[in-house]
């Protein structure tokens, strides 16, 4: 084989650091290649998709507004896969905490107090965590793949979530259409412009989780359980404990998102909903930070930039949304592959 | 007779793409590697399958692009994993999402075009027919062979089949392009069999289906065939049972596949030693040679 | 007055010309749920701007956002209200609170709303009257059909989907009364396969001709290859079943993209609340294709009372599915009960999800 890789000694700090940032250039290249195949011209392709973005207020309020769920939900997924526990649905987990942040103004409609907001934001969180806790359960009793279960329940969610929007839950002044009623006063988070209180939340979140995976015995006995199991085993360390400590953080954060995304910026419920690829995208968020909760902050800003990159791109360039998904996959399969200059030097040999 | 006949042939239809694509998972799975891109690798197919198709006018030349296009897929899929081990499972999401981005570009022009689609009897046409051959022929391969057993030994256990003087990265390699190539050749089945037309997304979902129905199945082709269908037959029933007027919400109707889904994995996985027995060890473990 | 001097701003706005836009042209805007290559709902709002492009490309620049999710659509609008739009279209209902909103706070923009009920000084709305054409299709499907049963294939229950399958239902039992319809609700608006294994399992069970609130021509396909019939949707579908399509019910929003804007070149634009049908084209009929010709003829009469007015689908007295009934003797339907409605008509073999 003529591309060998040796492992190193120590993981390489150099292209630790190094290593998104190549990733990112490779992207951008590939995104010039992309625009000049179309027709344009890929400095101003460049420009527009990436740059005018980030140029005035309003842009950059949109980016953090984008980001907030992103975050949430990577810096939650971060912990888990640290730990190796693969939850996929945090799109399930999210669309759960919507639901139930919802039922507040969907019964209470009058209640109006500055106790709603927090109650409101707790019920997301617990709606997150129960869904997530499924899968969890499956997994610790049964031993049931948690990649799938998590996943299937993502079908499952949006079922029930369609199911009550359109007929429990739903607005009895709507004509029947598939929404709640609106959301009001204490019921909606405080924003300051576009951003909500969510963008707040989420960098307290990653922070926290960072301390706790960084620098306290939690975040060790999960990182070795992720990283050596038996080892982690023989340390006392519980596997059953771990894999539902992670599903209950990922899904309690996917829920604070999808009750911040409704208090926030939809102001109601309607169906249909998010997407599985919500839900993919945060993985992307979790991996591109490096599996660190305060990496996600960084990649959630750079997945939402392609976002609205996208929709720039489709308003100025006249180039179709699809271009932002693939822009999406080959930043992640960039990002992956870069990685392996951290833990590997790449070497070529001649062929014997 | 006519009427369950109609059903029956609607249960293999919906089944068919299902137990293609989960079929080359679970060599891929076989062989110790978790490719989580199937759904990326079959819109890919299905949209190189009806292109070809529309430009040829051969809808068998359709067949071979669709599995050409996943194996392409595939083989990039093998390149991060196996040659520069990158994290599989990460690496199978960025296929899905590239899959879905890629094949609407690639269709843009497609949208709307018609093709002759593959010739069947009576509802029935090659492909179909082809699946059964297939779980034969991988149930055959993975037991019977001698190459077989290597894929599995090297699954199981990767060091001690490098040992042994396997190729691990080789067999790897063919596995996965293999898998590449069953999951284009599953979605060239929904562009070029069951609903001749390329339209963005159209495999809506099935990729991950056919992931669960491996595990489903303990990584065993013959229980393959069953859950695929029964998985089939539970999405068909469910709108049969609508057409009956009995008010049962449709949402719960829509839902029981995957519930099914969920609670089959639950009775399988609970017995221990039927998994133990046929997951291969290795799963989603990379593998770097010492030397 | 106002209004007309707002629009004039906007107009005077949009053809001094930013930088940015070509030099001249104003600038309408669409924002699309789906893809535009769905070959359904949305493929045919594009058709629509395309008009547009064709018949006012010297003047007007068109832009389109495609694949917006209805809870996350302020962004994608106020970023198009943002670029220089004169006028935004907005296609979907779950489109409705976030227009609202975005319209609060660029009132000199212009925004259209499709489907929904909300309205503001700079916020019109428009719809079609698709469920008139369901009653031509229900005339046509009772006569051609020999076992009297119709398969409907169907996504959502909303009032848009509702309306069509009552239209439907009163057409057919208008030609025969103990005409029968199986429901099929798919929950997607698209997904090929599973619309046409819901035409596979309604052919199945007794239909013998398949119609569908879909956006995929999935189910004319399987129409054409087990020798049924059926209708096509949103657009014309006769190419994906030339032995199977009777007609197809077609959205034609090129024609009222074409007023509105002409509205705003020359100063005439005025907020309005627009529900139009085939009396102005919105709404047509794929030519009347696989049925003999007196079924063409009695097809053709049905489709002509209706555009002239002397047909109202929804008369009353209309009958619920529980026996009782809306609507005063001889007078159509106010708008809002049609616009809202959530009951089946009597005959109808199904139970609506609530």
């Amino acid at each position: 084989m003529p591309l060998r890789l040796e492992k190193r000694a120590e993981p390489s700090n150099t292209m630790a650091l190094f290593s998104p940032v190549i990733a990112i250039a490779l992207t951008l290249l590939f995104g010039a290649m992309v625009f000049a195949s179309r027709g344009i011209d890929p400095l101003h392709g460049l420009y527009v998709y990436f740059l005018e973005p980030l140029s005035d207020e309003w842009n950059l309020e949109k980016l953090i507004v984008k980001a907030t769920p992103l975050v949430l939900m990577g810096a939650g997924l971060a912990v888990s896969y640290r730990a190796n526990v693969w939850n996929i649905g945090v799109a399930g987990q999210l669309q759960m905490g919507a639901l139930m942040a919802g039922l507040v103004p969907v019964y209470f409609t009058s209640w109006q107090d500055p106790v709603v907001m927090p109650v409101m934001l707790a019920l997301g969180i617990l709606g997150g965590m129960a869904w997530a806790a499924i899968p969890a359960f499956l997994r610790v009793r049964f031993n049931a793949n948690e990649i799938l279960t998590s996943l299937m329940l993502v079908y499952v969610a949006d079922f029930i979530f369609d199911w009550l929007v359109r007929g429990a839950l739903r607005d009895p002044q709507g004509h029947n259409f598939p929404k709640t009623v609106n959301f009001a006063g204490w019921q909606n988070l405080p924003s300051w412009g576009d951003i909500h209180l969510g963008a707040v939340l989420a960098v307290i979140a990653a922070a926290g989780l960072a301390f706790m995976l960084f620098r306290m015995l939690k975040g060790f006995e999960l990182r070795t359980l992720g990283a050596a199991p038996r080892a982690g085993r023989f340390a006392g360390f519980s596997a059953s404990q771990s894999i539902y400590f992670c599903f209950l953080l990922a899904g309690g954060l996917a829920g604070l998102a999808g009750a911040c995304d409704v208090m926030g910026v939809g102001h109601q419920l309607q169906t249909p909903y998010a997407t599985p690829v919500y839900g993919f995208v945060a993985i992307i968020v979790a991996f591109l930070g490096r599996l660190n909760p305060v990496g996600a902050i960084v990649a959630g800003l750079l997945l939402a930039l392609t976002f609205l990159g996208g929709e720039a791109a489709q308003t100025t360039l006249h180039i179709p949304d699809k271009i932002a998904k693939v822009f999406q996959g080959v930043l992640l399969f960039f990002v992956l592959a870069c990685d392996t200059l951290v833990l590997y030097r790449i070497k070529w040999e001649a062929r014997k | 007779m006519e009427q369950f006949y109609a059903i029956a042939i609607t249960i293999v239809g919906a089944s068919t793409p299902l137990l293609i694509a989960a079929l080359g998972e679970l060599v891929v799975e076989r062989s110790g590697v978790l490719n989580l891109g199937v759904e990326g690798m079959m819109i890919i197919g299905a949209v190189t399958g009806f292109g070809a198709a529309y430009v040829t006018g051969n809808p068998y030349v359709g067949i071979l692009a669709a599995i050409f296009g996943g194996m392409l897929m595939s083989l990039l899929f093998g390149f991060l994993t196996l040659t520069l081990l990158a994290n599989q499972v990460a690496t199978g999401l960025a296929i899905t999402l590239l899959g879905i981005g890629l094949s609407a570009l690639i269709g843009e022009n497609l949208v709307g075009k018609q093709i002759t689609r593959v010739p069947n009897f009576q509802g029935v046409d090659i492909l179909i027919v082809f699946s059964f051959i297939l779980v034969g022929l991988v149930s055959w391969f993975l037991f019977r062979t001698r190459y077989g057993l290597m894929v599995r030994a090297v699954g199981d256990n990767h060091s001690s089949a490098h040992a042994m003087g396997f190729s691990v990265i080789g067999l790897r390699y063919a596995c996965v392009a293999f898998g590449g190539g069953c999951a284009g050749l599953a979605g060239g089945y929904l562009s070029l069999a069951q609903t001749p037309q390329w339209v963005e997304n159209m495999t809506a979902g099935r990729g991950w289906i056919a992931l669960a129905l491996v595990v489903f199945a303990t990584w065993l082709p013959q229980r393959l065939l069953f859950g695929a269908y029964l998985f089939g037959t539970i999405s068909i029933l469910a709108f049969t049972v609508q057409t009956f007027g009995w008010g049962i919400p449709s949402q719960l109707l829509s839902s029981t596949p995957y519930l099914v889904t969920v609670v089959a994995l639950v009775l399988i996985s609970r017995n221990k030693r039927l998994l133990t027995a046929n997951t291969p060890a290795c799963l989603g473990q990379a593998f770097v040679a010492d030397r | 007055m106002k209004k007309l001097l707002i629009s004039a701003a906007v107009v005077a706005m949009a053809l001094g010309g930013t930088q940015a836009h070509a030099a001249g042209k104003l600038k309408a805007c669409w924002v699309y749920l789906g893809a535009i290559g769905d070959m359904g709902y949305t493929f045919q709002h594009n058709e629509g701007l395309k008009q547009v492009q064709k018949e006012l490309g010297d003047k007007v620049e068109t832009v389109f956002v495609e694949n917006v999710p209805e809870a996350d659509a302020a962004g994608p609008i106020e970023r198009l209200a943002r670029d220089g739009c004169a006028i935004i279209f907005t296609t979907s209902f779950g489109y409705m609170e976030p227009t609202i909103q975005v319209a609060a706070k660029y009132p000199k923009v212009m925004f259209e709303h499709a489907t929904g009920f909300k309205t503001a000084p700079n916020v019109s709305t428009y719809n079609a009257k698709f469920y008139q054409d369901r009653y031509v299709q229900g005339v046509v499907a009772a006569k051609m059909s020999k076992t009297g049963i119709a398969g409907y294939i169907v996504s959502f229950p909303i009032p848009e989907v509702v309306m069509g399958i009552n239209s439907f239902m009163l057409g057919a039992q208008s030609v025969n009364p103990n005409f029968k319809v199986k429901i099929v609700w798919v929950n997607t608006w698209f997904d090929p396969g599973k619309e046409g294994d819901a035409a596979k399992v309604l052919f199945s069970q007794g239909a013998d001709i398949i119609t569908q609130h879909t956006d995929s021509a999935a189910a004319i396909t399987v129409a054409e290859e087990q020798k049924k019939l059926g209708f096509g949707q949103s657009s014309d579908q006769i190419k994906f079943g030339p032995h199977a399509q009777l007609t197809a019910a077609v959205d034609n929003w090129g024609p009222y993209y074409v007023r509105r804007i002409k509205q705003l070149l020359d100063g005439t634009y005025k907020q309005a609340e627009s529900w139009d049908g085939m009396a102005e084209g919105t709404v047509t009929l794929a030519p009347f294709a696989n049925m003999p010709d007196d079924v063409k003829a009695l097809a053709q009469k049905t489709a002509d009372d209706i555009k002239s007015g002397k047909l109202e689908p929804f008369t009353g007295p209309i009958t619920k599915q529980d026996g009782t009934t809306v609507g005063e003797k001889g007078k159509p339907l106010p708008a809002g009960d049609i616009l809202g409605m959530n009951y089946y008509v009597k005959g109808i073999d199904d139970k609506l999800p609530q």
